[in-house]
């Protein structure tokens, strides 16, 4: 039960775009298509799995031992850096059909804040590794709800008659502002605060 | 050289024109006071790292040099939150995550790789400056509209000096709640955004 609400924090009442304020490059960058915004989830749901499991082993069991804590900052982002290369070299080799699916997203996600903000979220938190990867899974999930929430109203909007100074960015901001108002509602659910 | 302090604060302003830097300018401009705190960090990160970056720019290798800046530039930041937690420890608390994370804001490794890689250390020194001065002006000022309306105070520091009431006693009774919560930062970047790019005359 306790996962259970750890997740829901994490994917909705905490929505790391929304409330949050992270991701948010990647969140204006590539939500103006459907299409994607979803390949770009499905690479942050990939990564930030992955690199909040590796980044908690090395922080827990290298960066603590040998008390070398003031170098997190540094090895965290040369590792999310190079995770993503070997995962791009991976799924190359053995899984073509992702390859092409996640392609030029992989590459994008080293500069995602959001990566690096939800590794050093799990330790600043102090969460053990089931903790961590229900963590990661629920944020990257609620990634993905924003994006292609926000991806299917950019396409609605698109031919809608937008005062001048308003088109592109400054819309998708307010669109982001009533977005993040709706989610504002969840809070309280299950006692979950902000 | 002159023109390289100018150009980052105004025609190339980080967040404004170029929209990069967006987490941190929306997620610490809650008051006045945190979102200063967030620009000085920054211009010292930016100009520090412009600066090692332009002086050893002869000894990089071209195709190592991404993870070089990213070394140096963590260096900066890690200094940057070890000496705030230890002075500033109530600013440090409200910024959080985001001390560490100026280390992917995407200002420092682009004035790194745009322009401190290929320009004289003087240069790079006033790019630094400029795109960081240009960056804290517009965290302030959408710190200040935040916090104005949100609280009904400005400049109130946690643990020191309470801020000015711009609005009077009974205002601070029933701010605009609204305004320091996350949806009133999206919607203050808008509307300074498009203002923006009225005055520019781009639209």
């Amino acid at each position: 039960m306790d996962l259970f609400l750890l997740f829901l924090a994490a994917f909705l009442v905490n929505n790391i775009v929304l409330l949050r304020f992270l991701g948010l490059c990647p969140f204006f960058g590539v939500s103006s298509k459907l299409e994607t915004a979803i390949g770009m989830s499905m690479a942050v749901i990939f990564v930030m799995t992955l690199s909040s499991i590796i980044t908690w082993l090395l922080y827990n069991y290298i960066l603590v031992p040998l008390h070398l804590v003031y170098l997190r900052t540094a090895t965290f982002i040369l590792v999310i850096a190079s995770l993503v290369q070997f995962t791009e070299l991976f799924l190359k080799k053995s899984a073509p059909a992702l390859y092409k699916a996640l392609g030029i997203f992989l590459p994008l996600i080293t500069t995602n804040c959001a990566i690096l903000g939800v590794a050093f979220l799990n330790i600043d938190y102090g969460h053990s590794i089931i903790q961590t990867i229900v963590y990661a899974i629920g944020v990257a999930l609620g990634f993905m709800l924003a994006l292609v929430l926000m991806a299917g109203i950019r396409e609605r909007i698109e031919f809608a008659p937008i005062p001048k100074p308003f088109k592109g960015l400054p819309i998708a901001f307010i669109l982001a502002s009533l977005m993040a108002l709706a989610f504002l509602g969840f809070v309280g659910l299950f006692g979950l605060s902000l | 050289m002159f023109r390289h302090f100018v150009n980052g604060i105004l025609k190339e302003n980080p967040v404004l024109v170029l929209a990069i830097g967006l987490c941190p300018t929306l997620a610490v401009s809650t008051s006045a006071y945190n979102a200063l705190g967030m620009g000085v960090a920054v211009i010292f990160v930016l100009t520090m790292s412009n600066l090692i970056v332009s002086a050893a720019r002869k000894v990089i290798p071209q195709n190592l040099r991404i993870p070089i800046f990213i070394i140096i530039i963590s260096t900066f930041v890690t200094i940057t939150d070890y000496v705030m937690k230890a002075y500033l420890p109530e600013l440090a608390k409200n910024l959080g995550v985001f001390v560490p994370l100026i280390v992917v804001n995407c200002i420092i490794l682009g004035r790194a790789e745009g322009f401190a890689y290929k320009h004289s250390v003087p240069a790079a020194l006033l790019d630094g400056l400029g795109s960081g001065i240009g960056f804290t002006l517009v965290i302030f000022i959408i710190g200040s509209i935040r916090e104005i309306l949100g609280a009904g105070t400005w400049m109130s520091i946690p643990g020191g000096f309470e801020g000015f009431k711009v609005f009077g006693e009974g205002f601070l009774n029933y701010p605009v709640l609204f305004m320091i919560l996350p949806p009133g930062g999206f919607l203050v970047i808008a509307f300074l955004m498009a203002l923006s790019r009225k005055l520019t005359g781009e639209a």
